[in-house]
């Protein structure tokens, strides 16, 4: 029963701020939304046992990702003021329509199969030190190549939004450079928490 | 008593249609990657689900995916967000519907 009432909680509680994030006209409350959305989904990763997904969630999604986005919101700021201009795009309706279909066309099949109406086994946990060990054993692979995207990723980031030399327009160069020193910092947050080495050795070269 | 796993589900559908929902309708670059961002975790939420429901939860295969799709999505984010500041320093808007110089 507790069970019940704590799933609805943060059901609603995700949901209601995943809608506001997706409808609000501020972009910054959107972005702050959707930060509420992710610690919504954090809690729920707990409630299902997991509670190294779940702070993970916690750290990279509302630590990084949604500071990175209010900075996006934040440097991007001036073009979307004005109360007079829509922002929803014109074909809308369509768009709508089709997000129902794809609702319609997902959950039908999920309630009306028996196999799925299952309660959960007893006992399943994920214990910290279980995770670690098949990250170092069985999982080192994959580990190792998200080190390597990571890295990839943040000298991408740095050299999409570094500005070029031919084009300069005046202003705003003191706020792109100290910018980009934020972004370095974003991509690494899940690195240094399983596997801080990688990134550094990569880097040097 | 205890959420069926077909109530993850449903509420993971809702999650990711409300993330599409809000991908192609709004005309901000940032609103329609705050959109993937929720369909992703859609999908996570569906592999945590089916760790906990399903038969061999001893295996950790759901936990380890979601790990991983969570640093794809911190690299996804930053390399997204990126664009979008470069998109906006060159054309001074990130308005979706006007950035069409590709469309014939």
């Amino acid at each position: 029963m507790l069970n019940e009432i704590t799933f609805y909680l943060t059901a609603i509680w995700t949901l209601v701020f995943a809608i506001a994030a997706m409808s609000l006209r501020q972009m910054v409350h959107c972005a702050l939304s959707a930060a509420a959305a992710f610690a919504g989904l954090a809690l729920i990763y707990l409630e299902l046992n997991a509670p190294f997904v779940g702070f993970a969630q916690l750290l990279v999604y509302v630590g990084a990702i949604a500071i990175l986005i209010v900075f996006a919101v934040l440097l991007t700021r001036g073009d979307e003021v004005g109360p007079n201009r829509s922002q929803a795009s014109p074909s809308w309706l369509a768009g709508l329509a089709v997000a129902l279909l794809v609702l319609g066309a997902i959950a039908l099949p999920i309630l009306s199969s028996p196999s799925l109406q299952k309660v959960a086994p007893p006992v399943a946990t994920a214990p910290v030190k279980r995770i670690g060990e098949e990250l170092m054993t069985r999982y080192v692979l994959p580990l190792e190549t998200v080190g390597v995207l990571l890295t990839a990723a943040m000298i991408g980031a740095v050299v999409i939004a570094l500005r070029e030399e031919s084009e300069k327009p005046a202003g705003q160069g003191t706020s792109l450079l100290s910018f980009n020193g934020g972004r370095t910092q974003r991509p690494a947050t899940p690195e240094t928490a399983a596997h801080p080495e990688t990134e550094e050795a990569v880097t040097l070269p | 008593m205890n959420p069926l796993l077909s109530h993850y589900l449903v509420l993971s559908a809702l999650l990711f249609s409300v993330g599409f929902a809000g991908a192609v309708t709004r005309r901000s670059a940032i609103i329609a990657l705050i959109g993937l961002e929720l369909m992703l975790n859609a999908a996570n939420l569906n592999f945590i689900a089916f760790w906990r429901y399903g038969s061999n939860p001893q295996a950790l295969t759901g936990v380890m995916f979601v790990l991983f799709s969570i640093a794809m999505a911190a690299a996804e984010a930053a390399v997204g967000l990126a664009l979008v500041i470069s998109i906006y320093r060159q054309r001074k808007t990130i308005r979706l519907d006007n950035l069409d110089s590709l469309k014939g």
